[in-house]
């Protein structure tokens, strides 16, 4: 059953140096709140993995949070790149900045193979691009039964799992919806987790295609209101476009990020 | 009314696309293109984003693929391991429509790295995302592309999602099931793929723009179609509606 505790302590408890950590959200409900606390708390040689990691995962990486991101897609969308990213693949500044890449197909497939308790999960994919050749979790297997060569990923098994939702009732259970991405895959991938939610409520009204964790498998929840922004939360707030642009020329410049970052601290 | 080559460009893309139709589309130009065809001659056009909303019926242009209006609109809003396996992997979906950094001759696209070595970069762009499953099981592929020197190679960088590889017979043997880019539309003419050497054959111009441009545009002797053709420009309606649509 899921702990209700403030977001430092749930953060603390949750993410620790060294872990392979996910904080998911596909554009919608991304936990920005949740990130700048282990930012705050310092954390170090994370294994940051996202399918898009776009301007948190920027933050994280300038700030020096991580030693390694698994990834799909990194850039900041509907504007365009991601500079503090950029900068530690092409001049690993703040440090170098291992990377393991994906298709998007092959992510999600990752994550529905550590959900589901099996080894690897079967696509059509990758296939024909340079992709497999400079990365270890990618392979090939045969179809026991019509002997058809398919593509095999890896499942992707983590430390921890950090995700935004609507809502929770006060024994933990969660509900989000709206675009909901692959946070629930995320979250079952995950030997320990954290979900930030916009309010916590006596009961969970249903609403019809929301997606419910049930308390016992989550292990913390922490009230953030607003904590997804500037990314939104559906009928609760809207995406903030200009911060998304703002972040362009914010992040250009290591100085000027510096400054940005001092605010979180 | 005047109009810029990167309004034909749209413009083009969007007349592309038939009423109907059922496309995954990328964000972008892609993105505005569908809008635009779903709001003047493709009412019908079912648009598919990556985020998991089906049929969405956007009254603005998203700025990312996962805007709240998507899924507010969609008939169904759906997980993401989900939209990949069950509705694009099976060959549901007729048009991929992509963007590219670099596209080549043989219609491979690169949005993963430009230059260098694939550990050490010269430049380093976003990379994947949906792209090479959308290259693979779409039924055809539309990219839609500003035609410079820089993004017109011989060969790309790094093959993120696959064309027709080096020529003719590859997708076959690797057992892709789409037909691959059909058409390439760019903000000076449309290009297509030679049906024996998949090579990409310029086979029309916009309007005003010459032969000799395209070429100086594009890093590989382009070959050019024997009925070369001049496409329409853009009426005033699809100006009209694609500048309500972008402001």
């Amino acid at each position: 059953m899921a702990t209700i505790a403030p977001l430092s302590e749930a953060v603390a408890h949750v993410v620790r140096d060294g872990d392979t950590v996910a904080f998911e959200g596909f554009t919608h409900l991304i936990p920005f709140a949740a990130g700048h606390e282990v930012i705050r708390q310092g954390r170090r040689d994370l294994t940051l993995v996202r399918m898009t990691p776009d301007v948190l995962y920027d933050q994280l990486i300038g700030a020096g949070c991580a030693r390694k991101l698994v990834f799909s897609w990194g850039g900041n969308p509907g504007v365009g790149s991601l500079h503090r990213f950029r900068d530690a693949v092409q001049n690993g500044w703040p440090r170098p900045l291992e990377l393991e890449e994906h298709s998007h197909a092959g992510m999600a497939n990752r994550y529905v193979a550590a959900a589901s308790g099996l080894p690897f999960a079967v696509l059509r994919g990758y296939t024909g691009t340079d992709l497999p050749a400079q990365t270890a979790n990618i392979a090939s297997v045969t179809c026991p039964f019509t002997g058809e060569v398919l593509t095999a990923v890896a499942a992707l098994e983590l430390d921890a799992a950090v995700v935004h939702a609507q809502r929770a009732d006060r024994h933990g259970n969660v509900q989000l919806w709206g675009i909901t991405g692959v946070q629930k895959e995320a979250v079952l991938a995950a030997t320990r987790s954290l979900v930030t939610v916009e309010e916590v409520v006596d009961e969970l009204e249903p609403r019809p295609g929301a997606v419910v964790l049930p308390s016992w498998v989550v292990d913390y929840v922490a009230e953030a209101p607003g904590g997804a922004h500037p990314s939104y939360a559906h009928d609760y707030s809207v995406r903030d476009n200009d911060f998304y642009v703002a972040w362009d020329e914010i992040s250009r410049d290591r100085d000027r990020f510096a400054q940005w970052l001092e605010g979180v601290a | 009314m005047n109009y810029s080559s990167d309004e034909m460009m749209t413009v083009a893309a969007a007349r592309a696309l038939r009423d109907g139709a059922v496309c995954f589309v990328g964000i972008g130009l892609p993105s505005t293109a569908a809008n635009l065809a779903r709001r003047t001659h493709a009412e019908n056009l079912v648009l598919v984003y990556e985020s998991g909303t089906i049929g969405a019926k956007p009254d603005r242009l998203p700025l990312s693929i996962g805007d709240g209006v998507l899924a507010d609109t969609a008939v169904s809003v759906v997980g993401v391991p989900e939209i990949f396996n069950y509705w694009l992997q099976p060959g549901r979906i007729d048009v991929g429509f992509l963007g590219a950094a670099q596209l080549d001759r043989f219609g491979n696209i690169n949005t993963t790295v430009i230059g260098g070595d694939y550990r050490h970069p010269g430049v380093r762009l976003p990379g994947a995302g949906g792209a090479p499953e959308i290259a693979a099981s779409c039924r055809e592929v539309v990219v839609v592309v500003r035609q410079t020197k820089r993004a017109f190679v011989e060969r790309v960088d790094f093959v993120t999602s696959f064309g027709f590889g080096s020529g003719p017979g590859e997708r076959e043997e690797l057992g892709l099931r789409g037909a691959g880019p059909q058409l390439v539309i760019t903000d000076l003419g449309v290009l297509r793929p030679d049906p024996d050497t998949r090579e990409l054959v310029l086979t029309a111009l916009h309007p005003g723009v010459d032969v000799a441009t395209v070429r100086e545009r594009t890093g590989w002797d382009l070959r050019v179609a024997d009925d070369l053709g001049v496409g329409e420009p853009p009426t005033d309606r699809e100006l009209t509606v694609l500048r309500e649509l972008t402001r």
